[in-house]
């Protein structure tokens, strides 16, 4: 098993229900369970963690859930404290929680709430949960760190300028972090989906005039599904990727080699 | 298995015999293998090629060696002919074989320029032109052409070896939007700084090394098993949606 006995905290982890459609958090706990890894599944979302967790536990993975909004600190410092307690350390950091609710207009259009809010949850989250990780990390000798950014994280499009700006610096973030603590054998990259379908951007890419819209930008035809990202989140998270520090990971279709 | 039932050509892999160093090549060899691939290795170094295909088989796996010098154009129709004779398909293609000789733009004589670009930039490009239709015919396959950290960014003291894996890299992306269509994907693999037979002798000077080990944030040069494991990832059907796409292991040198 290519994660045996590592413990792995991933945000926005709630949307694993078993048999439908997963997002990219939740096909993660799955997937780092069925290969071996101690899973903390975090989200605001509490029902929907601990049914996810409920049915991971059911299938005898190991997992539990916790409640963290990674915009704050304290449940960070919590959450943290939670892990090393019952596992007394923790190997992977996967930064997944994120939305692009209210975000999508162009620089005029964007409100400085709106912006606020993205920087937030896609820029400040990663850096409170890499904060107080990290400590850890270094004590155990090393770790990995996955930040789940976006394409839009790398290029422009016509919308969702705030979401962009936040993956962008997410994108930075990472660098900056696998530089700093590479010394400590901790390693921090970046995924970078192109558009995936999960529970979040359902509603959005199936209405059949978006769907041919974005379906015209990628060359392989079709939208992602979550356990394709997960796949690529699985390998920066496992020893495999024992060389891989500060890159960036881009799971698209071939939407940005264009 | 991660690679079970799959066909794979991978060039530049004559160094593949345990407990002597493997280069890339070699290491993608045997965890492909182990991974349920068949292999076929095609070098130009006919001797080491055949004695690394005899060791994968006294291990029970699948593998052939043809003798390919990738410039070739009539080399790489009869090695993909013989893999499809031998195998029945070809699912995966590896563009591993590699030159890398130290001269600045004043010092790159053309006849170096050339021997770079033939073998990185057409060897790539020769290898892909031939498999694609085999792939097609398949409904897919996965080609994973080995450029470097050097085909990113520039450095004091290599000239044409940048240009070529600098070809390398686009010359992926653009074959990756030629071809999604037909399921077929092509990604690069960007390696910093590896301990192989080919960059051995470099390494090997103090000077060298030193100046090395100080752009490496983890401090310490990779191993050809931590490449293979991302070609593993790309080859593999995990990377389903990954195309045209780079992927850089270089310990952190180029994030800086």
């Amino acid at each position: 098993m290519r994660l045996n006995n590592k413990v792995a905290l991933i945000t926005g982890a709630a949307t694993g229900d078993r048999d439908g459609r997963k997002g990219i958090g939740g096909a993660c706990a799955w997937l780092f369970a069925r290969e071996g890894a101690k899973v903390i599944v975090t989200d605001i979302n509490d029902t929907l963690g601990k049914q996810t967790v409920k049915q991971m536990q059911a299938d005898n993975l190991d997992t539990v859930y916790l409640h963290l909004d990674v915009t704050r600190e304290p449940d960070w410092t919590q959450a943290i404290k939670a892990v090393i307690a019952k596992h007394g350390r923790i190997d992977v950091l996967v930064n997944c929680g994120g939305d692009a609710d209210g975000a999508a207009f162009p620089v005029e259009g964007t409100t400085r709430q709106a912006w606020d809010r993205m920087m937030d949850i896609h820029a400040k989250g990663p850096l409170l949960g890499m904060k107080h990780a990290i400590p850890h990390m270094q004590k155990q000798g090393g770790g990995s760190i996955v930040n789940v950014s976006s394409m839009h994280g790398i290029v422009g499009s016509f919308t969702v300028t705030a979401y962009q700006a936040a993956k962008g610096a997410s994108r930075i973030l990472s660098k900056a972090a696998a530089i700093q603590y590479a010394k400590d054998n901790i390693r921090v990259n970046s995924v970078h989906p192109g558009y995936t379908i999960t529970p979040l951007t359902e509603s959005m890419f199936t209405d059949p005039d978006i769907h041919d819209d974005r379906i015209r930008e990628v060359p392989l035809g079709r939208m992602a599904r979550a356990e394709e990202i997960a796949n690529a989140i699985l390998y920066l998270a496992s020893d495999e990727s024992s060389y891989v520090t500060g890159a960036e990971l881009v799971v698209d279709g071939g939407v940005i080699a264009q | 298995m991660r690679l079970d039932g799959k066909v794979a050509l991978i060039t530049g892999a004559a160094n593949a015999v345990p407990g002597e160093m493997m280069g890339l090549g070699g290491a993608t060899a045997w965890l492909f293998a182990r991974e349920g691939a068949s292999v076929v290795i095609a070098d130009i170094n006919q001797k080491e090629g055949q004695r690394s295909v005899a060791a994968l088989r006294e291990d029970g796996h699948n593998a052939l060696f043809v003798k390919l010098d990738v410039s070739s154009e009539p080399g790489w129709q009869a090695v993909v002919k013989a893999t499809v004779a031998e195998f029945g398909r070809l699912d995966v293609l590896v563009n591993n074989a590699g030159v890398g000789i130290l001269a600045t733009v004043e010092e790159t004589t053309v006849e170096l320029w050339d021997a770079h670009m033939d073998t990185h930039a057409k060897g790539a490009f020769l290898g892909s032109k031939h498999a694609i239709p085999h792939m097609r015919k398949q409904g897919g396959g996965s080609i994973v052409n080995i450029s470097s950290i050097h085909g990113l960014t520039g450095s004091p003291t290599l000239a044409a070896y940048h240009a070529a894996k600098g070809a390398v890299r686009i010359f992926t992306k653009a074959a990756a939007i030629q071809y999604a269509k037909e399921n077929i994907r092509v990604n690069s693999v960007h390696p910093g700084y590896v301990m192989t037979p080919m960059t051995e002798p470099g390494f090997s000077i103090p000077e060298v090394m030193k100046a090395v080990m100080s752009r490496i944030p983890l401090a310490r040069l990779g191993t050809p098993d931590e490449i293979a494991n991302a070609i593993l990832y790309l080859a593999s059907d995990e990377s389903s949606y990954v195309t045209g796409s780079e992927l850089v292991v270089d310990g952190g040198v180029i994030a800086q």
